[in-house]
């Protein structure tokens, strides 16, 4: 980092890209699954025991996942202002859905285990709803960077709602929905223990070819219309090869109750999937549908040098502290997670 | 496209929208900050005497802080994606600036609460009762360091420093971060937020206490708690008022129409006179006014007969300098929020203070009136810290940063229509969760602390949600 720090100004922007990036990945690796618990909720749960193992699962950790959002938004705030301010003001609606979902899904967990079974069963509708809809609107909001969006000349956001939500960024949501689905299958199949581990996993195997073609679909459309669109951070193709591969052989890994391979393997399929629609974007961060001169580019949009080594220390300072103790929480809760006076075992023993 | 139904604009939308959620979400995080650091307090006591007491008070109190801390957590994402959203004309003018403490507070300071807090309510029985009172101290500190960054964001917003206008783009450019984290403005107002925090902490476990003393719950437990709460209301009390204090001169030279403005003083004066309370018109003829001399010069330079500068003045001032317009923010508001701010201070000064005499005479668990006192306070420090705030960001305008960027041309250039469903949505949402929240906390703050056996104060629970 010191050696890129002395070079050429473009090259701490191009960093903070590539840090952003890694930002979102570790949001998307660590709520992704979070959020594919609480939409399977319902359907690997026979009764309300079931549902408090499936809460505990993620209970010690969600807030900590949900934090790399925070510092994502808070990055790309500092670091490419326009983007920000652009995507934010832009996507004006779909984020108000996105932050009701979070609101409601985040209070569910603190709310739900307080009151009688009526009043666990509305937590229960917010931990579903709050799970699946952001699930779905990240992969959206990712496909419509990549696709483009009416971005006019003064930086606004031309067209209404329904320009967001076009067939391109609809399959993309739908990618990601599955794809985080698969991916808390694969967390719960690894977490969870007797019935809930048992349908997670059943769910896990069937859900796993479907996503596949809904990611396929969603990848090949976005290759195709690379070239079309001057994309080529896509080329050549290893990135979406790979993760297309491993998600293919995620319903081997979850047959042969590779449990902890299943959820490594659902987790670089989401890392390769995000990694490449950051890639088809570079150099670019919001493709204007109107006009390629109105396209916001990783320079055009960047703070200036001195923010950008500002935050490069402290990114460098901090970042391995959390890195640290956010490891060390996923050590510490280790065991799976049993319905009471059912036998646990360590997760680590069948990783 | 900027104006809706009946000619609102986008503008007084998104003023209402930012108000409203951010009062809101401030509700909260001021208990969870001095909760927060109160329970890492009874839990240290409990691992160091082993008196089960205090192991009752620290789940009794944790209980009511994560409840608290949630909702916290849940607004405070809302704070972070509007600027964004409404204020993008502000996020792109302020980014390189006001962006890297947001960052710098996720990394720091909400990664360590979150991650800890985790620890804490899962970790029961699963780590050392070392490492389990270990968490709590670093989720405090998190909450603590998560109030520096954004008050260090504000700061800059109401006295830039460390900056540059880029000519090109207009944008502030950051030219010295260190300036920014030690700006002048920041290290009053921390102090004074982190102090009122604790106050509010303190007065609302001396509220609860309070409440169960009364009722005869749990003497030898809430009567603990009820003597730490005492010693720290008065010791925050005076912080806060300490701070508050040097914040009113800093104020005078580096605001001073927002002053100005507090006092409702018109005109420029030498040994000016402190006004109590008005009924009537706050401008030219008030029905009835009490005024105590020269206390306002006192509390804005420091002398008795010290010049304050008057709105008139002020506002010829500024608009020679900034150009035409008014720069006089709604002066009823800032008049009427300053000294409900600071009365309430005072009172919960006098609540500290009475509740130490109390304490010494070793009749603080016996005093109804006192105990019934302390219970009502519990909505003093919520209401202090409101009007604290909108005094302070009211008191600002027209400026969205101060003297750089107006309000007006800092919001989103989007329909209203949108900001309107969003103001409906989060204002019906955060309505719905007031009640909720209070209604559980109020629940829960009125079970008494179940006294436990060893063993079941030993047991770990298999399933904690």
């Amino acid at each position: 980092m010191l050696g890129l720090m002395s070079t050429s100004p473009s090259g701490l922007e191009q960093l903070w890209f590539a840090l952003i990036t890694v930002l979102w990945l570790g949001y998307f690796f660590l709520e992704g699954f979070d959020f594919g618990v609480g939409t399977l909720m319902p359907f690997v749960s026979k009764d309300d025991l079931d549902r408090r193992v499936v809460i505990n699962t993620i209970g010690p950790v969600w807030d900590g996942n949900e934090v790399w959002l925070l510092t994502a938004g808070g990055a790309t705030f500092a670091a490419f202002p326009l983007w920000y301010a652009t995507v934010f003001s832009g996507f004006y609606l779909a984020l108000f859905v996105l932050l009701a979902a979070l609101i409601f899904r985040g209070m569910a967990f603190e709310m739900r285990h307080r009151g009688d079974a009526k009043w666990a069963k509305w937590w229960d509708q917010a931990i579903f709803w709050g799970s699946a809809l952001p699930a779905l609107l990240w992969g959206v909001a990712f496909a419509d960077f990549v696709h483009g969006v009416p971005l006019l000349a003064n930086g606004q956001l031309g067209g209404t709602f329904f320009d967001l939500v076009k067939p391109y960024a609809l399959l993309g949501g739908l990618s990601t929905l599955s794809l985080f689905t698969l991916h808390g299958a694969t967390y719960l199949g690894l977490k969870a223990d007797g019935g809930v581990r048992e349908r997670a996993q059943a769910i896990a195997s069937r859900l796993a070819p479907l996503t596949f073609v809904i990611v396929f679909a969603f990848l090949g459309w976005t290759y195709l219309t690379a070239h079309s669109r001057h994309q080529t951070g896509l080329v050549p193709p290893l990135l979406p090869i790979v993760g297309l591969g491993v998600l293919a052989a995620v319903s081997w890994l979850v047959h042969e109750r590779l449990e902890g391979w299943a959820f490594i393997g659902t987790g670089i399929v989401i890392v390769a999937f995000v990694t490449t629609l950051m890639l088809n974007l570079y150099p670019n961060v919001l493709v204007s549908s109107v006009s390629t001169a109105n396209t916001l580019t990783i320079v055009g949009s960047a703070s200036h040098r001195y923010t950008l080594e500002v935050m490069s220390w402290v990114a460098l300072i901090f970042t391995p502290f959390v890195l640290v103790y956010q490891s060390w929480t996923y050590w510490i809760f280790k065991k799976r997670v049993s319905r009471p006076g059912a036998p646990s075992e360590n997760v680590a023993s069948n990783a | 496209m900027n104006t809706f139904i009946g000619g609102i604009s986008t503008l007084s939308l998104a003023r209402w929208q930012f108000g409203i959620t951010t009062v809101f979400h401030f509700l909260f995080v001021p208990l969870t900050i001095g909760l927060g650091l109160l329970v890492a307090v009874l839990q240290t006591a409990f691992y160091k005497t082993k008196d089960p007491a205090y192991d009752r008070m620290t789940r009794f109190f944790g209980k009511l802080f994560l409840v608290n801390f949630a909702i916290g957590v849940v607004t405070g994402i809302v704070q972070e994606f509007q600027f964004g959203m409404d204020w993008s004309r502000y996020s792109s003018f302020v980014g390189n600036i006001f962006g890297a403490p947001l960052a710098i507070e996720g990394l720091l300071a909400f990664f360590m609460e979150s991650t800890f807090l985790g620890i804490w309510i899962f970790g029961r029985g699963r780590v050392s009762d070392r490492v389990h009172l270990w968490s709590i101290w670093l989720a405090s500190l998190g909450t603590i360091l998560s109030a520096a960054f954004i008050v260090a964001a504000n700061s800059w917003m109401q006295h830039p420093v460390g900056f540059t206008i880029d000519p090109v783009s207009h944008q502030a450019i950051m030219t010295n971060f260190w300036a920014v984290v030690t700006n002048s403005t920041f290290v009053l107002a921390y102090g004074h937020v982190l102090f009122s925090a604790f106050l509010t902490g303190s007065v609302f476990m001396l509220a609860i206490s309070a409440w169960h003393l009364r009722k005869g719950n749990d003497f030898a437990g809430f009567g603990k708690a009820a003597k730490i709460a005492v010693v720290a209301v008065v010791f925050t009390a005076v912080g806060t008022m300490f701070l508050g204090d040097s914040q009113a001169k800093q104020m005078e030279t580096q605001q001073p129409m927002k002053m100005a403005a507090a006092e409702a003083l018109y005109n420029s004066a030498d040994g000016a006179s402190f006004s109590l309370l008005t009924i009537g018109d706050l401008d030219d003829k008030p029905i009835f006014q009490v005024r105590v001399p020269h206390i306002l010069s006192v509390l804005a330079t420091n002398t008795w007969n010290g010049k304050v500068q008057g709105i008139n003045q002020l506002q010829k001032e500024a608009s020679a300098k900034y150009g035409a317009g008014s720069y006089v923010p709604v002066i009823w508001v800032l008049y009427w929020t300053f000294r409900i701010m600071v009365g309430l201070g005072i009172l919960l000064f006098v609540l500290g203070g009475a509740g130490l005499w109390l304490m010494r005479k070793k009749r603080l668990e016996q005093s109804p009136r006192f105990l019934r006192f302390a219970s009502w306070m519990v909505l003093a420090p919520f209401i202090a810290n409101s009007t604290g705030w909108i005094f302070t960001e009211i008191g600002r305008q027209p400026w969205v940063v101060y003297g750089l960027l107006k309000t007006s041309t800092a919001v989103s250039v989007i329909a209203p229509g949108y900001v309107a469903t969003s103001l409906i949505g989060f204002t019906g949402i955060y309505t719905l969760l007031a009640v909720v929240e209070i209604g559980l906390m109020i629940r829960l703050a009125k079970v008494p602390s179940p006294i436990l056996s060893e063993s079941e104060a030993q047991s770990v629970p298999e399933l904690v949600y």
